[in-house]
């Protein structure tokens, strides 16, 4: 297929605003910590802008998108061989982008799901550990199941399967890792008696709007086309973040009796999470309602932590889960071909129930697969070089015992001098 | 009437406020400090420069009783703040002049 330039153009526009959301999620959960671990969690966000880019390069990409049969790609784009080239193919897609763009705007992707995951460990993950696990479970885990869905050749993909932009790849994906995690890694000391606040709600809400304005890249980008499929994939978006916020605010205001602006950033996130899987395959007002079920549906799931006594401390299960979950079933109601001719209908346009059982295999795969490979990793890092900090580091906080920096100074009073060399 | 003064672990400070309202202290006062005793303080790193900060966070608890309490209170603190570890701070006990209630006036024993 010949190089559109417009396309190119904004994929290439989309791939930056897909990296600019791992900053905006470490702020996001950077506000929400204490102010002793505030530096521990920018670092696990930051660092996967790293390593991720750097295996994405290596190896991950290529298994994620060669053309290895179902499961997983090959070997045939390790170190980005042959994709600057012309004429090179990605296989099963007709892209109008260069190769490259392609490889460029899903590595965004590669990066930020795994980065997820770190809200749910917050306050206790050793960063060691943190940077073994993220290798390993980006070329083990989100490159296979990005293949399964995103690759043409995948199984998922191929079975009928929606799915956008990653509600089961990035969402689902990443949701039920932060589950295997917790439950390897155990509660905070003193949770869920002992009050641990958000330092700088500032921060969460500065977060939450980088990500929504990055988010337009991330679900809009994916028609890898400037048309009217990215228009209406940002226009779901931005209105199912819209209708959300709205969602979590009544119902939080209705049981607790305040609006907080917590409450918004997160149900604005829930909504940019439900749409995903959704934003290029359902038009009309069904962003409107998706969006608002996510938020008053997401915001109640925040009580399954207290239910069942597990630790997801930022709530990543809720939010991202039960998100991704919500969107990816939802889109076997609310699919129309009419919006985008590779969608089947869904259960609301005529398609009958077939969208809908194909959505709960390809989450139901990615939820038994991710859940399994990283509780099996999980644990086997844990009985090796331990997941978690010392009791007394824990106190002490990660900043101080994992990077030996302060994110705010003390002033006069924590006064300092230089150790000589 | 003593003043009972206390520098804990700030990670303790539940810890000591729940047992001493388990022994019906009705309140206390408590402040962010920072200090050092046998306990040394930390590093930090910035572009491979190292620095000593002498300094550590800990939390000063005051709290005003009657001279027949203050025993009790003190136990209750060094059992509630104690971790076996350097740097769980120190209790101290200091004699009371005078004692006002600021809403009522009372004086002594009576504005406890």
């Amino acid at each position: 297929m010949e190089i559109d330039s417009g396309n190119t153009a904004w994929v290439l526009a989309s791939a930056a605003l897909v990296l600019f959301m791992t900053p905006g999620l470490a702020f996001f959960y950077g506000g929400m910590v204490r102010s002793k671990n505030v530096l521990g969690m920018l670092m696990q966000n930051f660092f996967a802008m790293g390593l991720v880019s750097v295996l994405w390069a290596l190896c991950a990409f290529s298994l994620a998108f060669g053309d290895g049969g179902k499961f997983i790609g090959n070997f045939d784009f390790v170190g980005l061989a042959d994709l600057g080239k012309a004429g090179t193919e990605i296989p099963g897609l007709a892209l109008s982008i260069p190769p490259l763009a392609f490889c460029a705007f899903q590595l965004m992707f590669a990066i930020i799901t795994p980065a997820l995951f770190t809200g749910a460990t917050a306050d206790r993950l050793k960063f060691g550990a943190y940077v073994v696990f993220l290798g390993l479970w980006s070329v083990l885990v989100y490159a296979p199941v990005a293949h399964w869905v995103f690759s043409p050749t995948g199984w998922l993909f191929d079975l009928g399967a929606l799915d956008f932009a990653g509600g089961t790849v990035v969402h689902v994906n990443a949701g039920i890792a932060a589950l295997a995690l917790v439950l390897v890694l155990g509660r905070r000391r003193g949770w869920p008696t002992e009050a641990m606040p958000p330092h700088s709600l500032p921060w969460t809400l500065i977060g939450s709007g980088i990500l929504w304005f990055g988010w337009f890249g991330f679900n809009a980008g994916s028609a890898l086309a400037a048309d009217g499929i990215a228009a209406q994939a940002f226009m779901n978006t931005h209105m199912a973040a819209a209708a959300a916020m709205i969602g979590w605010l009544v119902v939080e205001k209705a049981k607790g009796g305040h609006a907080t602006t917590l409450g918004a950033a997160s149900g604005l996130v829930a909504g940019l999470v439900a749409i995903t899987p959704c934003a290029g395959f359902v038009g009309g007002i069904a962003p409107l309602i998706i969006g608002f079920l996510a938020g008053a549906i997401c915001f109640l799931a925040i009580q399954l932590k207290f239910r069942f006594k597990f630790d997801d401390s930022l709530d990543v299960i809720a939010v991202h889960l039960v998100g991704g979950l919500l969107g990816s079933l939802l889109l076997g109601l609310f699919a129309d071909s009419s919006v985008n001719s590779a969608a089947a209908d869904g259960l609301f346009f005529g398609g009958g129930a077939e969208l809908l059982g194909k959505q709960f295999v390809a989450v139901g795969a990615t939820i038994v697969y991710s859940f399994v490979l990283s509780f099996a990793m999980a644990k086997i890092l844990d009985a090796t070089m331990g997941l978690r900090v010392t009791p007394e580091d824990e106190a002490v906080g990660l900043d101080l015992t994992q990077h030996a920096e302060a994110a705010y100074s003390s002033g006069e009073l924590g006064s300092m001098e230089r150790v000589s060399a | 009437m003593k003043l009972v003064v206390a520098i804990i672990k700030p990670f303790k400070l539940d810890d000591v406020k729940e047992a001493l309202r388990g022994v019906g202290i009705q309140g206390m006062t408590v402040s962010e400090v920072r200090g050092f005793g046998r306990q040394r303080g930390h590093t930090e790193v910035y572009r491979g420069a190292e620095y000593t900060v002498d300094f550590v966070p800990k939390v000063r608890v005051e709290i005003v009783t009657d001279d027949g309490d203050a025993g009790r209170v003190v136990d209750t603190i060094v059992t509630a703040a104690r971790t076996d570890k350097i740097g769980d701070g120190k209790v101290w006990v200091m004699p009371i002049e005078d004692l006002i209630r600021i809403r009522t006036g009372e004086r002594g024993h009576d504005a406890l």
